[in-house]
């Protein structure tokens, strides 16, 4: 079957699509996104977790079917937000993941950085402010990393969280 | 395999009498599994999250009718109020992510012993709206869990809702895991207090081949239950309840913990629940208006 949807603000279609495919494997091997990762395809890691339709989800768990007309955004649209011409910027979250050393060998890092760009929205951008370490561990729950040990993400967290919340001030 | 896109309710009915083995997908996070793993291909997937009927809750009679579509995160925004147990056990569910896909309509259409929103619908006396091409019945919860992953719903039918009485007393659901996120149930328990029928509910998941009730242990607490004053209980009635509890639990050795485990933790949970749940009785009976019963 022949799936149309918008990848980060872009309209795309993959065809031969086969009904029990996932969107995880559309956006790798068929868009050529392979932003998201492939690690455990089975929801327990995280590492391929996209927006779908402003909702966090565990792309490996949606049939591709299902995000038909849907909007989709990767970990590739995070940096394209703020792009200025060819020129890709990191976005806060992503810079501060570099700054504060919470990027190993890297194949969590998009699952975390696009789970970590919808807490910032849903706490900072909606007025609530900083998010306390409790509330990221929670929201972080559902992606693994199997090399910082956390901290470093949750400091990067905090750190993405602490810029995007002075800024906010600093617009207001 | 095909994937059929219904749009309204009644396609999706129409599809599903046409193909009664096409398997339906809604949050996709117990499909996609076995998709990925090549455990099942089903000939047809029947995805139903284009249906906004069951995306959809609102007021039916006293209570909640919650279409099975609703994710487990606007449970837990939305439904802390009409249904606080099933909002409780909504947070222990997996990640964010998969509370995002993840829906009570998904949860009892695999009927997994160890799903966590079972032991609630038990104990809440909720039911489970049922439809087909025949038409619509509700089945109580607790005549919907038949055998192991067997339920009530035949095949040609979808799970369109359920059906959550008014809180009319305290409600709590507790689970024990190995961490506090992304963990099946090694055990999990809830119970909820009906001051207006005086009665009790019970829910067990993970201890037995389906949910089940403990029958015996609910008509004690009703009996021993000081409605009226909302005395605190005697030790001695609070651990015969959690023996009652325990004693109907027929759990099995796996991976996530041993039979007697099983049985043992069932009991603490249901004490657990006892006390919290007194305390908001005393509460309730001091603020009236701070009541689940007012809700
Ligand atoms: C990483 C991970 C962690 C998990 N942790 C938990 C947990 O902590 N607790 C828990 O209870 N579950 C857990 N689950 C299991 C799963 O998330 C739940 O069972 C969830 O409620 C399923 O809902 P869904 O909408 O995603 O179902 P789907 O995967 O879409 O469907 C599940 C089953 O129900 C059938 N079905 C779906 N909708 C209908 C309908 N309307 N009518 C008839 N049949 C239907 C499907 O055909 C399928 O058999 C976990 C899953 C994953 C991947
Ligand atoms: S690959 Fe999707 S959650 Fe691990
Ligand atoms: S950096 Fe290697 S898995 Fe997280």
């Amino acid at each position: 079957m022949r799936v149309t949807f918008t990848v980060n603000g872009e309209q795309v279609s993959a065809d031969d699509v086969w009904a029990g495919e996932s969107l995880l494997y559309v956006l790798r091997e068929r868009l050529g996104l392979p932003g998201s990762k492939n690690a455990c395809e089975q929801g327990e890691c995280g590492s391929c977790t996209v927006y779908l339709d402003g909702v966090t989800a565990c792309s490996c768990m949606v049939a591709a079917g299902q995000a038909e007309g849907c909007e989709v955004r990767t970990v590739e649209g995070l940096a394209d937000n703020r792009g200025e011409g060819d020129e890709k910027r990191l976005g806060t979250v992503q810079e501060a993941f570099v700054e504060m050393g919470a990027v190993q060998c890297g194949f969590c890092t998009p699952g975390l950085l696009v789970q970590t760009d919808d807490l910032i929205s849903r706490t900072v951008g909606a007025g609530r402010g900083v998010p306390e370490d409790a509330e990221i561990r929670e929201a972080l729950a559902g992606n693994l990393c199997r090399c910082t040990g956390y901290e470093k993400i949750i400091d990067a967290v905090r750190v993405a969280a602490e810029r995007e919340s002075a800024k906010a001030g600093g617009a207001a | 395999m095909d994937f059929l896109r219904p749009s309204t309710l009644e396609e999706a009915l129409a599809a599903k009498s046409a193909h009664p083995d096409a398997v339906p997908i809604m949050g996709g996070t117990d499909v996609m599994v076995e998709l990925n793993f090549d455990k099942h291909r089903p000939g047809a997937l029947i995805d139903l999250t284009r249906v906004p009927e069951l995306a959809r809750w609102g007021p039916d009679g006293d209570g909640v009718r919650l279409g099975a579509g609703v994710p487990y995160t606007r449970i837990i925004a939305e439904l802390g109020e009409h249904a606080p147990a099933l909002a409780q056990a909504s947070r222990s569910v997996a990640s964010p992510q998969i509370r995002n896909r993840g829906t009570v309509g998904g949860n009892l259409g695999g009927a997994s012993p160890a799903g966590e929103s079972h032991p609630v619908l038990l104990a809440t006396d909720a039911e489970v709206e049922l439809a087909s091409v025949r038409g619509t019945r509700r089945v109580p919860a607790r005549e919907f869990y038949l055998g192991l992953r067997r339920t009530a719903r035949q095949d040609d039918e979808l799970i369109t809702a359920v059906l959550l009485p008014r809180p009319a007393g305290p409600q709590h659901f507790s689970k024990i895991g190995t961490r506090n996120a992304m963990v099946i149930a090694v055990a999990n328990f809830s119970l909820a207090l009906d001051a207006d029928k005086r009665t009790v509910g019970t829910g067990l998941g993970s201890v037995a081949p389906t949910p089940i009730r403990a029958e015996e242990a609910e008509e004690f607490l009703a009996g021993e239950f000081d409605w009226d004053g909302g005395a605190v209980l005697d030790e001695a009635v609070v651990r015969r309840f959690g023996e009652l509890v325990s004693s109907v639990a027929r759990p099995i050795d796996d991976q996530r913990g041993s039979a007697d485990y099983r049985r043992h933790a069932v009991g603490v949970m249901a004490r657990r629940a006892l006390s919290w749940s007194v305390t908001d009785y005393r509460k309730s009976l001091q603020d009236p208006r701070g009541d689940a019963r007012c809700a």
